[in-house]
């Protein structure tokens, strides 16, 4: 996507594409799997499941790609990534990637593809994703189309990337022609779960990547994982409850508070109440504050600005409560329910207190 | 210390509208403001400054009118102020303009002395990429900070910087040499006003103003719609969603409402999940 200013639609369609001689051998799908001490990212399933569809369609094969420190973490992501899918596995396996730094993984992701030559790469729009992809291509001289919401290959056999841009007022689909591979980060939840077969192997192709912990200059002092952090875990939360200027005062956003403690969930607010004081900053949710992904939102006296709707939209049900029935947040959840937030929230705490079940409440976050 | 901060005026984009025929952004008469996420990394940049003295110098690649953002930015308290702007950027995509502003940053290092840091925006509000960052760096061979949610240490004199770095599932704490790029978390500092001095100061300031030529750009094939690999075939609205949020009818009491409520609530999750289940199977 232009960054200067946004290019007319069409400016270039009519591009002569010839792939030059050198990139003529580009081929195959690849798949980034995204693994931190042992545990893969979830999108790195779902990426395998769409880069299934780029490459049965080109007629390919589909390889994940494993970095991380030797041992049975990292050469248990190349048996899952088999069984959800991939032939292929590209594996560098070394002490100097045990936990993610830019500089190494950028390296040897730089190397594998310089040697191996895929048409098109695929990583996760993660935090991690995002900071490896945008060095990697740049590295690469390449095209890289940011947090894609579909991806499809067109009848030349080339990539269609399409992403929101403008905030997600606007969708445009982005093709490198003339550059390999072709890369593009998807957003997690975005694609379908692929079914897991536990049958499926596939074959494994190590690579020694030339690095050197000497010549690595950022060091990792300490990893705190969230699960032992204090600090809020609004970005990565399943269940979220946020209040608005609906509520009126700091005293009834307790309301939210009660109810986000009886679902399991974190509790957060748009920026109007991080201004009055009512809750930190590290609680606000939209464009300047967090994006949330959870799958339960639940958005109390919000009337739901476009700021608010770009850190939410992410979320698989957005339930809004408001007294007004023409504020826009109506227009992008999914239920919804006109009425007082102030009256309406004691109540619904009572209610869900009462029905869920330590079961349901893992139901309402599964 | 000094430090370079490179910000981008962005549409502010509450006032955007999608024009209903063409399908284009309708920029007439929509003001433009800071990308916000910029602002989080010049206030880091301006607590290191006030810290170990030195400048901000703020970098821009626009249309000329862009000079307005970077006035806006001496008036928060920047030092000194560079745009970038020919029309040979025109069209640029993230690689091109990680092109231009590496160009630019060397011809800043060369006529105003080395940058100790470089901050740039997490990313931007109207391209939303978040590439331009870590394209800068590598283009300039800097060391990557993304996602700093805390400076925890730094010292000029040793050139050392550790910073916390929001991770998946996790901080990390880094420890890593000047000099880096660093891009700021959102909501990580409060962003100062500005004092009465440095509003006057902004607004009598020189904007320094370079043409691709003047930034010593000689390779005018890496930049704009040229140096830029991927191309936009197709901009679209989506599909507006057909259903607005389904209402659920509000009750006599506060209770009833809250059971019909959590009723719909697992009903229409069961629904969800049922259509996750036929996508996935490939139905």
């Amino acid at each position: 996507m232009s960054e200067a200013t946004a290019a007319p639609a069409q400016s270039r369609a009519n591009q002569k594409k010839e792939l030059p001689e050198h990139f003529r051998d580009y081929k195959h799908v690849w798949v980034f799997i995204e693994q931190e001490r042992g545990e893969v990212h979830p999108v790195s399933w779902e990426l395998l499941g769409a880069g299934r569809k780029l490459a049965d369609k080109l007629g390919v094969d589909l390889a994940g790609v494993v970095l991380g420190a030797p041992g049975e973490g990292t050469r248990k992501a190349v048996k899952e990534a088999f069984h959800y899918g991939a032939d292929v596995a590209y594996l560098v396996e070394d002490p100097i990637l045990t936990d993610y730094r830019n500089e190494p993984y950028s390296k040897a992701l730089t190397q594998l593809v310089n040697t191996h030559k895929p048409e098109i790469l695929l990583l996760g729009a993660t935090t991690l994703g995002r900071d490896l992809a945008g060095s990697v291509a740049t590295t690469l001289l390449t095209g890289l189309t940011a947090d894609c919401t579909e991806l499809a290959v067109d009848a030349d056999g080339s990539l269609a990337a399409t992403r929101p841009t403008f905030g997600g007022s606007l969708l445009c689909t982005i093709y490198t022609l003339n550059y390999r591979p072709q890369m593009a980060t998807v957003r997690p939840r975005q694609m379908p779960m692929p079914a897991r077969d536990e049958a499926k192997e596939g074959r494994i192709v190590e690579f020694k990547a030339d690095l050197d912990e000497e010549s690595i200059i950022t060091k990792i002092l300490k990893f705190i994982p969230d699960r032992e952090s204090s600090k809020t875990n609004l970005a990565f939360a399943d269940v979220v409850v946020a209040g608005g200027l609906g509520l009126q005062s700091a005293e009834n956003f307790q309301l939210v508070r009660n109810l986000a403690t009886t679902l399991g969930a974190e509790f957060g607010g748009s920026r109007p109440l991080v201004q009055k004081g009512w809750i930190g900053a590290d609680r606000q949710i939209g464009q300047t504050g967090k994006t949330i992904r959870p799958k339960l939102y639940i958005a109390a006296g919000i009337s739901g600005a476009i700021q608010h709707r770009v850190g939410v939209e992410g979320a698989d049900m957005i339930v809004a409560i408001n007294t007004d029935k023409n504020a826009p947040i109506f227009d992008f959840a999914h239920l919804g329910i006109v009425t007082d937030a102030i009256r309406l929230l004691p109540a619904l705490t009572e209610a869900f207190r009462r029905r869920l079940s330590p079961h349901q409440r893992d139901r309402l976050a599964s | 210390m000094k430090i370079l901060v490179c910000i981008k005026q962005v549409p502010d984009s509450a006032q955007i509208r999608v024009h209903p025929v063409t399908n284009t952004i309708m920029r007439q008469g929509v003001p433009t403001i800071i990308n916000p996420y910029d602002l989080f990394s010049l206030e880091e940049a301006l607590r290191l400054r006030d810290k170990f003295g030195g400048e901000v110098t703020v970098l821009t690649m626009g249309p000329p009118m862009a000079a307005d953002s970077l006035r806006k930015a001496l008036a928060i308290g920047a030092d000194r102020a560079v745009l970038l702007t020919d029309r040979f950027f025109a069209g640029s995509d993230t690689l091109a303009t990680t092109y231009a502003l590496a160009q630019a940053i060397r011809k800043i290092q060369e006529v105003f002395g080395e940058q100790d840091i470089v901050f740039a925006g997490k990313q931007t509000i109207d391209g939303d990429t978040a590439q331009v960052g870590p394209g800068v760096a590598k283009r300039l061979e800097l060391l990557q900070l993304t996602y700093v949610s805390k400076i925890e240490n730094c010292e000029p004199e040793k050139r050392e910087i550790i910073v916390e770095r929001r991770a998946e599932g996790g901080v990390q704490i880094l420890q890593t040499k000047l000099p880096c790029l660093i891009t700021m978390l959102e909501g990580t500092n409060e962003i100062r006003r500005g004092t009465i001095d440095d509003s006057l100061r902004a607004a009598r300031a020189e904007i320094v103003t370079w043409s691709a030529k003047d930034a010593g750009i000689a390779d005018l094939t890496k930049c704009g719609l040229k140096g830029s690999p991927t191309i936009v075939k197709k901009v679209f609205a989506p599909t507006p969603r057909s259903d607005r949020a389904a209402l659920i009818e509000p009750a006599k009491t506060a209770a009833e409402s809250a059971e019909a409520l959590i009723g719909a609530i697992f009903a229409k999750k069961a629904s969800l999940e049922s259509d996750m289940a036929k996508l996935a199977s490939g139905s």
